[in-house]
């Protein structure tokens, strides 16, 4: 948390407005129609589950059989109608740490893997592909879900599966919260740049008393928020929309979309069709 | 019955915002708060949610304003905001209206009906849909009030009901509470509006109660108004 805003003092107001605006987006985008909006929101969250649950297992040299799990991201986003670009804009910050975890491998596993050609190919380069690509296929995957899943309904889903209520109003909340407190810095980064033109960013010498101000603000703010929801009986429980009884074409289409993902795990899929075309 | 017997509030050790305040207001009745900024108005209003601790007794419909009887108080009372921004956290204000009727366990279609009928009522079918943040501050308000007239609250309290509206919303909210025959309380420094909606008025100073009778009278008593940094309503000066 404090981190995030030391990021959103050093940039500055209109990107904390972007980004406020941008978080606010995903509800927008939830709120789209397409089939995989419709689908029930317990049957995307397990397919998600399994999909990365399988494509974390894959083998670590094993690239090529992992390539085909880009099939499920790119056919959902395909018919959501959801951009992959509007994806990977999204998650441009988180993407760098993703692929950055693997980034040492090739300098502890020498040990030659392939080679085409003159050039070699050790185990730790194709070891840090795969780990990137596992990490970029999950987060792809993960969008999918949130961006075509209101909260609301996230949650809902969430609580079917008896996650404690706690936990679902919790993260409810945060995500609710999270957007007053950027709004909060909106505001504050307003005033001081006003009265301060010229300057870029805010000058560290204010950082500490701008820091508590925001964190007084902030909690007030949530506190008269809380107390508007106390005033409107709010009891601890939220009422999600009531969700639908999952048709039997959601859990088909989880079922389905399993039995795919561990069929690509233990079939190595492009092997195949490389054969059956060397073949024919 | 509301009931105010000497209560006093502090929010810091040894500053006293309201100082052994006592009053009655009885079922039906219209009541405007008035008093310069700081004079203790919104305190007064959110004590008697039991959103602030006091000393003293405040008392709704017989009930002690404390912990084991806040949510029938809480059930009885509808609080409008000073600042809307506070008062509506649901993605849009459809949902943020039926927020409160699903917590009394009302079923999601009576729940939109209701809300459809006070959008209606307001004039604000074309708020329905739309994102909270993306409103203006008085389109803002206009919700906030409509999220708390839609739980037909057996008294409403409205903090600066019109502060943010243009004079046709301000009109709006005139009639409406003109036209609600529940228990009224609402503060505002637009003395004309409390002249419009109110048959009696307290008039907060330094945490005492300064005065308290007839709109009627209060209102036009100039230099009782000016001692306590208020003016007459705009309607009755003359120059
Ligand atoms: N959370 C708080 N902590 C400390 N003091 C507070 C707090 N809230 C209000 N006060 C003080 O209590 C006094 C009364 O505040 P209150 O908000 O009730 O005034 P008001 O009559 O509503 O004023 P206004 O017309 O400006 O809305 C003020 O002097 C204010 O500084
Ligand atoms: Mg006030």
């Amino acid at each position: 948390m404090i981190m995030t805003c030391f990021v959103l003092l050093y940039t500055g107001m209109e990107k904390i407005d972007a980004a406020v605006a941008e978080l606010r987006e995903m509800d927008d985008l939830a709120a789209l129609e397409s089939p995989v909006h419709s689908l029930h929101p317990l049957a995307k969250l397990l397919t998600t589950f399994i999909y990365i649950f399988v494509t974390v297992s894959f083998d670590k040299y094993d690239l090529s059989g992992l390539i085909v799990m880009l099939v499920y991201p790119v056919l959902m986003f395909q018919a959501s109608g959801i951009k992959m670009s509007t994806c990977f804009y999204k998650l441009r910050i988180v993407l760098p740490l993703v692929c950055a975890v693997g980034l040492f491998n090739p300098f502890f596993d020498k040990a030659p893997m392939l080679s085409i050609g003159a050039l070699t190919v050790s185990g730790g380069v194709i070891s840090m592909i795969t780990l990137m690509m596992k990490g970029v296929f999950s987060l792809m995957a993960s969008f999918i879900f949130v961006s075509t899943t209101s909260l609301d309904a996230i949650c809902a889903a969430l609580r079917k599966i008896h996650i404690p209520s706690v936990i679902v109003t919790l993260l409810l909340l945060t995500f609710r919260y999270v957007t007053v407190m950027m709004e909060e810095v909106s505001v504050m980064t307003t005033a001081y740049m006003l009265r301060a033109p010229g300057q870029k960013g805010i000058n560290y010498k204010a950082w500490g008393s701008f820091l508590g101000q925001l964190l007084l603000r902030s909690m007030d703010r949530s506190e008269e928020l809380y107390s508007s929801m106390l005033l409107r009986g709010f009891n601890g429980e939220f009422s999600y929309a009531d969700v639908p009884k999952g048709r039997l074409a959601d859990w088909l289409f989880t079922i389905a979309a399993s039995v795919l993902f561990f069929v690509f795990r233990y079939v190595n899929v492009a092997e195949l069709l490389g054969n059956i075309i060397m073949r024919g | 019955m509301i009931r105010f017997d000497h209560v006093s509030i502090e929010y810091e050790k040894g500053k006293r915002v309201l100082d052994d305040i006592s009053f009655e207001i009885r079922d039906g009745e219209s009541v405007g708060l008035i008093g310069a900024n700081g004079a203790g108005k919104s305190t007064v209003m959110k004590s008697l949610l039991g959103l602030i601790p006091h000393e003293g007794s405040i008392t709704v419909d017989g009930l002690e304003v404390y912990k084991e009887n806040l949510s029938q108080v809480r059930k009885k009372l509808g609080l409008v905001l000073q600042n809307s921004d506070n008062q509506m956290f649901m993605p849009t204000v459809l949902e943020d209206i039926m927020f409160g009727l699903l917590n009394y366990g009302m079923s999601r279609e009576e729940a939109e009906k209701k809300a459809d009928g006070i959008l209606s009522k307001l004039g604000l079918e074309d708020l329905k849909y739309r994102h909270n943040h993306k409103l203006s501050g008085g389109e803002k308000r206009m919700a906030a009030i409509a999220t708390v007239l839609a739980m037909e609250p057996d008294a409403v309290l409205m903090d600066e009901p019109t502060s943010a509206l243009d004079p046709y919303n301000r009109r709006i909210i005139i009639d409406t509470i003109r036209g609600m025959n529940i228990t009224k309380i609402i503060t505002s420094h637009d003395l004309d509006m409390i002249m419009d909606t109110c048959s009696r008025v307290i008039l907060l100073s330094g945490g005492r109660v300064a005065a308290d009778g007839d709109a009627d009278v209060i209102l036009r008593d100039k230099e009782l108004l000016e001692s306590k940094r208020l003016e007459l309503p705009l309607s009755l000066q003359t120059r």
